[in-house]
């Protein structure tokens, strides 16, 4: 990076490695310094990050039959993924997952947020921490405790349905098993995003507010005219992290499968789609095309709210 | 001597991780194994091989392995049995695959069941044992489970364990309702509809779709619905004789509700084993461990019958589960590891198996006195025996499983499960679950005919 800062201002490309003739004498000596420092990080980053996704653009090109073998078929498997409803089906419902659980969890993330910070809660730490606390459950581990309530026999479902003589739809059945994931989800990621809000506003110069209130601006003023505004980069980021997170929804449903294998179909997100696909199927390149577009997609979505995040801030 | 020796062989094997990890790293396709093992045998050339230093690696669940490797290391003192639990069933099955796929990594033996087997068999992951002389093991197992090992002319495992069908029942609830045990499927429903009026919350039995209980009764009711011949030309017919005789038959518990909608192996289940909501099981004869241990407080309270059949004063079963241990293409040390393979399954290792609760496949076993007078305490001392092992002789002749049963197993849920959750016609799901294994076959570059 630093030797861009060295390049001529235009006219030349912007790669350091393609700079064909320095004009500069003191260029000439490549300085190995900076590469000697990171070097460490992209031996590390290469392998786990650059290669896998190398690999994987790779595998995408064959396809490997049990009976037939090896070959290259081009882009046959995203034509084939592009017109693959189980593939469509599983990235219709992980959107309508995101429409309808992120801003549900953000909302209640920042409402949390705002409380402790507002001062007037009793105890504030305390709720802090409880609130954050299931973040600190692995998802594997909240997701079987959540199963187990789900259950209508035994459960506290069941038990509720026993007890006030009702009937409340299974959670884990066709109509409201995408509502049954979200709450778990909700709950495990509130914390995470209220401990990301709250940071945001603990930087607000307090003097900003004693000038508010000098000023005469009442609490939702304040909240409205510093504290939102403060917030918004926290947002954009709580936003991005949700997309990935949401588009790339496994480990709930793949736990409440075994409790409910009728309702979660093997491609219910697309990443159990892929997962499916690569170890039961064995069908590793297909699975690879899905996975990479599925990158891509999260990719372009994250671009857009971080993009109409930042556009408001302007 | 020794020193020099491990020294090489630890050379060997620093040699061996770092060809293995360099392999990975450039992706490289490379052939199998250089290694000494010999690719056919006799029984010397195996008896030889088990007097020289060896370590087998076992993957296998089944509780009695780690004794059969003990009693193993004692006989022969120079071998040493590593087992490992890599899982049960599928999650085995996806670790095995990937390590064929990877061409390293895989064991030298791994306990694969019957209905895997084909598919494992077919990708020539698996030693044909025939070649080290095993074929002529046939008389000492149930024709059953031979058949299920012997497949394309090959022998491809020796079979361990196995799971002929009968009915387990909890005769307290049986004596509570005033129900007779049924025989025929018809009675059974008759059943269903008594016990389900009597105690809203009792069921004759529990199924929310299991594939592998599907296709026993499919078997059962003498359907074939997969044929494979040549290894790549499948024929597929989910709608034969056999496959609509369970679907008709099955349905009118599923679209009636006398099923209790409760997975199997849940949580749930085993409270309903226990508490008398969940009536009967139609499983294989390796179920009575499983009750003893998961279910002690209904101890005294189960007893077996034969599994109901489709007509009156017919004898039909099939085998639900059980499998066999495999000796894996990959394998360096062939000769050893057959060498354990037959220990483990013709030899002193299916009395160990016996002993840990396991059901034989080994005639000479199964006809054995001490095995029938068996007195299960458990049963209220009925000698359950008696009754499971005239089950493995009843089993229909004639069953195949897919050369990619696993996968299409896997997707049962998708589509036969959905008849399930909505109550809607089993042969329904079962045509989709055709056309979905149809697709995959095809895609998979086999000749698919429907």
């Amino acid at each position: 990076m630093t030797t861009l800062s060295t390049l001529p201002p235009s006219g030349q490309t912007r790669s350091s490695q393609a700079q064909p003739r320095p004009r500069k004498p003191h260029v000439q000596k490549r300085d190995w310094t900076g590469w000697k420092f990171v070097g460490p990080f992209m031996i590390v980053f290469a392998l786990v990050l650059i290669a896998p996704v190398l690999y994987s653009i790779y595998l995408s090109f064959f396809k490997d039959q049990l009976v037939g073998g090896n070959s290259f078929v081009g882009f046959e498997n995203y034509g084939q993924a592009l017109t693959d409803p189980k593939f469509w089906e599983s990235m219709g419902r992980v959107t309508l997952f995101f429409v309808v659980q992120v801003p549900i969890m953000l909302g209640i993330a920042l409402f949390a947020a705002l409380a402790i910070d507002s001062a007037r809660l009793h105890l504030s730490s305390f709720f802090r921490i409880a609130i954050f606390l299931p973040y600190a459950v692995p998802a594997v581990v909240a997701t079987l405790m959540w199963g187990f309530m789900y259950g209508t026999k035994f459960g506290l479902v069941g038990n509720l349905n026993e007890f006030f003589s009702i009937a409340i739809p299974n959670p884990l059945g066709n109509t409201w098993v995408l509502a049954a994931i979200g709450n778990i989800v909700t709950w495990e990621f509130i914390g995470y995003n209220m401990i990301l809000f709250y940071a945001a506003l603990r930087v607000i110069p307090t003097d900003l507010y004693e000038a508010a209130s000098l000023d005469g601006a009442g609490a939702f003023r304040i909240i409205r005219s510093i504290k939102m505004p403060a917030l918004r980069p926290a947002i954009v980021i709580g936003g991005i992290f949700s997309v990935i997170g949401s588009f790339q929804l496994f480990n709930e449903p793949s736990i409440l499968q075994s409790l409910a294998p009728n309702t979660i179909s093997t491609y219910f997100s697309p990443n159990m789609y892929a997962y499916n696909l690569s170890f039961s199927g064995q069908q590793y390149n297909y699975s690879a095309t899905i996975a990479i577009i599925v990158g891509l997609i999260t990719a372009v979505i994250a671009y857009i709210v971080q993009n109409s995040g930042s556009r408001k801030e302007a | 001597m020794k020193a020099p020796h491990s020294n090489t062989r630890l050379r060997r094997t620093a040699l061996a991780v770092a060809t293995g990890l360099a392999l990975s790293v450039s992706l490289a396709a490379c052939s199998a194994a250089d290694g000494g093992g010999a690719e056919t045998g006799t029984a010397d050339d195996i008896a030889a091989a088990l007097q020289e230093e060896t370590t087998l690696t076992v993957w296998a669940w089944a509780p009695a392995v780690e004794d059969i490797a003990t009693a193993f290391e004692k006989k022969y003192p120079k071998i040493t049995v590593d087992v490992v639990n890599a899982g049960t069933g599928n999650d085995q099955y996806i670790k095995l695959q990937n390590a064929i796929k990877a061409k390293s990594g895989a064991p030298d033996v791994a306990q694969i069941e019957y209905y895997a087997l084909p598919q494992f068999a077919l990708s020539d992951a698996l030693v044909d044992l025939s070649d080290f002389g095993m074929d002529s093991l046939e008389d000492q197992y149930t024709a059953s489970t031979w058949g299920s090992v012997n497949l394309d002319g090959g022998v491809y495992a020796l079979p361990q364990d196995s799971g002929p069908m009968a009915m387990f029942y909890n005769k307290a609830v049986f004596d509570q309702y005033g129900l007779t045990v049924p025989t025929t499927w018809d009675e059974y429903i008759a059943t269903a509809e008594q016990l389900h009026a009597a105690n809203p919350n009792a069921y004759i039995t529990n199924d929310t779709g299991d594939a592998g209980f599907a296709t026993s009764m499919i078997w059962q009711a003498g359907g074939q619905p997969f044929t494979t011949t040549d290894s790549t030309d499948v024929a597929l017919n989910l709608q034969d004789e056999g496959s609509k005789k369970f679907a008709d038959t099955w349905n009118q518990l599923i679209e009636n509700d006398l099923i209790a909608p409760t997975a199997s192996w849940s949580d749930e289940w085993y409270r309903g084993l226990g508490d008398g909501t969940i009536a009967t099981l139609n499983i294989g004869a390796w179920m009575p461990g499983n009750l003893e241990s998961g279910v002690p407080e209904a101890a005294g309270n189960w007893r077996v019958a034969p599994l109901p059949v489709y007509e009156a004063g017919d004898t039909a079963s099939a085998e639900n589960g059980g499998g066999g241990d495999a000796v894996l293409a990959q394998s360096k040390n062939k000769l050893a590891a057959a060498g354990f393979v037959e220990f483990m399954n013709s030899g002193e290792g299916t009395q160990i198996s016996i002993d840990a609760g396991g059901f034989p496949s080994t005639v000479a076993d199964l006809e054995s006195d001490e095995f029938l007078g068996y007195e299960s305490e458990y049963f209220g001392g009925q000698k359950i025996n008696e009754v499971l092992v005239q089950s493995a002789s009843d089993v229909v002749e004639g069953w195949s499983y897919l050369p990619f049963q696993v996968y299409s197993n896997s997707i049962f849920s998708d589509t036969v499960g959905q008849s399930y959750a909505n109550k809607s016609d089993l042969n329904g799901g079962l045509t989709d679950w055709q056309k979905a294994i149809a697709a995959y076959g095809n895609e998979q570059g086999f000749t698919v005919t429907e």
